[in-house]
């Protein structure tokens, strides 16, 4: 056998008293040294893991809860240094240990799964080559073997053809499956923790589901303990034993799973819990418990019966198929006697959006429904197909002319990311003022005025608005690029994905936000979503789309209660149900 | 249109911006020594060029056949040349003229490579592939025997320098502009921007361009460098400025047929003002990009 000489850490791990948690953290301190001083990420926390045990760690970014992980793994980066307490796995003090033992332990006794599988693996190397590496690594098995036991670990993760999958690249797979792959190389070694970082961020509901599912069975199968490190409540409940919450660095709450959707006992939790989107719940309920009371109740813009204001019928967009032998074909080969095949994104859809109305596009990535708001914003033209808005055929206009029309101004749109879609470069003030500067007319003096209303409008301190992008926070940014979309008070605006970006408590106030406003501006919304409890909350009217197609629309009450597609009940049970 | 005042209180907010980026300066200097002492060396280079002519002890351009070939001393402080003029008077009379030449050929090449590349990045298609191909045209052939081409064939003038030197620095420009406004093409901040009634000239100036001078004025630092180089290599070789006009190119030049008989002092002094010129400005570029770049300003 080539299995090494047991090194010394494996002797002590061996020898460990067996009644010990795996992992305990006792009074962790962890200290960042930055340019305004030094930040404490972490405050005096205590955390334990029994063997067998899952445990969840729940917060919004900024609590300290990656770092944490980070801390027990001993991979903080350079600014980072654990200043107090201790960290014990299984009897061993983790902190004391030098970085050639510690790196002996990752991965052999402790792994992580990190947010982002594409990331996390090596795009120019072959999967199975990667999980080779790793066993390699740690001389798990004889090299003869290695490849053998490569394909059954992809067998393990239900990688449908593990043989073949074996050769494939990581480009060539869907981000789920990246993420059991990446999954295969953390259990490779046969861990006795698993760290798993916002598994599950960036991935569609229905692969999310069957992303923690496998995770969670797997580490049960093996008796393995598991921390999963997330920003949801309701995935961390249902999936884990116990739940641990953190705020600002410090741990404000520890409970069964149970339990603490029962009887959160931390103001904190109370409040996650309330901001969580869920099912028989308004809005205003998100808010915490003294504002919701002061909000406006939600008002009922009557609809005219009239002509509605957006109405697209069999809505085409084809993308041509770049592969090289799509171009080989075109330069060298004889002209092929049909049209090559297109792609089509978006595949022959009807739907309309009335006054006052906000519809909700739901689908998985890939379904067509940013595609399909890029068409209806006139930023890509279409391939077939009518958007007739307020009786005019916008969809004849070329996109590069829509810019500078006087009907740019009555279709706006809100982004998914509110760090990318503000230039670095201008002020908030700026940044709401570049829609009035180019297409308001006669405002062009009351500029200022303008933006400081607008600030008050979306409920953005005035005193702000001289800063630069990241010198706000996500939801600030997320305000001024409402305050943009609503400075020429349009008719219809185009919400795409506008919370995905940011914490659940910021999301709650953004959608009351979003709601406030449409009742006071009466606009019309044409809210694009992956998430169903959102839509719930805010559109009248769903949506349901998949591979470019519309699969079922109607009232959010009926389509959400007593769904007709397949597809709907699919989207519905992959969310996760905490045991309530 | 940016006239339009968007802040109320204006001479206090400038005071405050002018005092945060004040104090930026002073975190960028103390995190990195060096850029600290690049600044300072370009401070100094900068202030030879602009008082330089006045206050230095000879005239550049006056011989004394009584002290030709005076090695360093207290007189004259790097010796005198062949015809007694004093070498440091000339070295420093020098920067003047070696940097108005990299600094005009610099600009022309940031006016016309970064617009270029900005506009190829941006609108792609055939915008991309002549520009494209104008700048591989260019990097096909030596730089330097391309810039000894063009001055050789339009004339020996300072102007020509300059223009060669530009064009030898095009395609460098046209790359990096075009990658970074290619990666921001797509970038939520644009499509904001067309939603706000913007065209896309006005996009490409007042959106992109702002976003990628960071990166370019790393890129203008190091090529003043290379461009002060250019112009003493060309003159080094006989092309472009004539003697006797004080210039580093043309001093090493002169001073190099005298080192074998131990006249070290007249192509050395001048040789390690060109050096330290383009040492300061390669250092110079990392300066640059932390004290511009917004995202490392908190």
């Amino acid at each position: 056998m080539a299995k090494k000489k047991p090194t010394k850490t494996e002797e002590l791990l061996r020898n460990s008293d067996k009644s010990l948690p795996l992992l305990d953290v006792q009074d962790l301190t962890v200290e960042f040294v930055t340019r305004r001083g030094i930040v404490r990420a972490v405050q005096h926390i205590n955390i334990s893991v029994a063997k067998g045990e899952s445990l969840a760690i729940v917060g919004e970014s900024g609590s300290g809860k990656s770092v944490t992980s980070y801390a027990v793994m001993r991979i903080l980066d350079r600014a980072g240094r654990i200043t107090d307490g201790t960290v014990m796995f299984s009897g061993i003090d983790l902190r004391a240990m030098p970085e050639n033992e510690i790196r002996d332990l990752r991965g052999r006794e402790m792994s992580m799964i990190f947010q982002s599988p594409r990331l996390a693996l090596n795009p120019i190397r072959k999967i199975g080559r990667q999980i080779e590496d790793v066993l390699h690594q740690h001389a798990q098995v004889d090299s003869g073997l290695v490849s053998e036991k490569a394909i059954e670990m992809l067998e393990h993760v239900r990688i449908a053809r593990p043989r073949e999958r074996y050769h494939a690249y990581p480009f060539e797979l869907s981000g789920g499956m990246c993420q059991r792959v990446v999954i295969a190389l953390a259990l490779a070694c046969k861990p006795q923790l698993l760290i798993a970082d916002e598994p599950t961020t960036g991935l569609d509901v229905t692969t999310q589901k069957a992303v923690m599912d496998l995770t969670v069975d797997l580490t049960r199968e093996r008796g393995m303990s598991m921390i999963l490190i997330t920003h949801d409540l309701g995935l961390a409940a249902a999936y884990c034993d116990r739940i641990v919450v953190m705020e600002k660095g410090h741990v404000v709450e520890t409970a069964q799973a149970e339990r603490i959707f029962k009887a959160p006992s931390h103001r904190y939790t109370r409040k996650l819990m309330r901001a969580t989107p869920r099912p028989g719940v308004t809005l205003r309920d998100l808010l915490p418990e003294e504002e919701a009371k002061s909000a406006r109740p939600i008002g009922h813009t009557d609809r005219h019966a009239a002509k509605p204001l957006l109405v697209v019928e069999k809505l085409v967009k084809e993308y041509p198929r770049n592969d090289a032998r799509g171009t080989l074909t075109k330069l060298f080969g004889p002209r092929p006697a049909v049209e090559p095949e297109n792609f089509r994104a978006v595949d022959g859809i009807s739907f309309t959006v009335d006054r006052g109305e906000s519809v909700g596009l739901v689908g998985e990535s890939g379904c067509g429904k940013s595609t399909t708001s890029m068409m209806v914003m006139r930023l890509i033209d279409k391939t077939a197909g009518t958007i007739m808005f307020d009786g005019e055929d916008i969809g004849e206009i070329p996109a590069r002319k829509f810019a500078t029309l006087p009907l740019r101004k009555r279709i706006q749109m809100v982004f998914q990311d509110p760090t990318d879609s503000l230039n670095p470069r201008f002020t908030a003030a700026r940044a709401i003022a570049d829609p009035i500067l180019r297409l308001g007319n006669g405002e062009r003096a009351f500029v200022r005025e303008r933006c400081e209303e607008l600030a008050r409008q979306v409920g953005l301190p005035v005193e702000l608005l001289d800063r630069f992008p990241h010198q706000l926070s996500g939801g600030q940014k997320a305000r001024v690029g409402i305050a943009r979309a609503i400075a020429l008070k349009p008719d219809l605006i185009v919400l795409d994905e506008p919370t995905a970006a940011l914490d659940v408590s910021v999301q709650a106030v953004v959608l009351n936000l979003l709601q406030d406003l449409k009742d006071s501006l009466g606009m019309s919304y044409l809210f694009v979503s992956h998430d169903l409890n959102v839509v719930r909350l805010l559109c009248d009217r769903v949506i349901v789309m998949q591979t470019g197609q519309i699969v079922e629309q109607g009232p959010t009450d009926q389509v959400l209660v007593a769904p007709q597609a397949a597809y709907t009940r699919d989207l519905l049970t992959a969310i996760p149900h905490p045991p309530l | 249109m940016t006239d339009i005042s968007l802040s109320p209180h204006g001479a206090a907010a400038a005071k405050a911006q002018s005092n945060s980026i004040f104090r930026h300066a002073r975190y960028v200097v103390a995190e990195n020594p060096v850029t600290g002492a690049a600044f300072g060396l370009f401070i100094l280079i900068a202030l030879c060029a602009l008082i330089g002519p006045y206050v230095v002890p000879y005239d550049p351009l006056a011989s004394d056949t009584s002290a030709t070939l005076a090695s360093p001393s207290f007189k004259h402080w790097f010796g005198t040349d062949q015809l007694g003029r004093d070498i440091f008077s000339r070295v420093i009379v020098a920067t003047r003229l070696d940097f108005t030449i990299a600094i005009s050929s610099v600009m022309l090449v940031f006016a016309m490579g970064g617009f270029a590349g900005i506009a190829a990045g941006f609108f792609g298609g055939w915008t991309d592939r002549i520009v494209g191909r104008i700048s591989d045209t260019i990097m096909a052939f030596p730089l330097f025997v391309l810039a000894m081409g063009i001055v050789a064939a339009l004339g020996n003038t300072v102007t020509n320098i300059v223009l060669a030197t530009a064009i030898v620095n095009f395609p460098l420009y046209v790359r990096v502009a075009r990658a970074e406004a290619n990666v921001r093409r797509d970038a939520g901040f644009v499509q904001a921007a067309r939603l706000s009634g913007n065209g896309d000239f006005r996009i490409l100036l007042m959106h992109i361009l702002p976003n990628i001078m960071p990166i370019m004025m790393v890129q203008i630092s190091l090529t003043m460098g290379y461009a002060i180089l250019n112009a003493a290599g060309l003159s080094f070789i006989g092309l472009g400025v004539r003697p006797p006009t004080p210039e580093w190119g043309i001093m090493v030049a002169e001073g190099a047929g005298n080192i074998i008989s131990g006249e070290w002092w007249i192509a050395l002094f001048p040789g390690a003002a060109l050096m330290i010129a383009v040492f300061c400005f390669n250092l110079l570029g990392d300066g640059l990009r932390d004290l511009v770049d917004p995202q490392r300003r908190t």
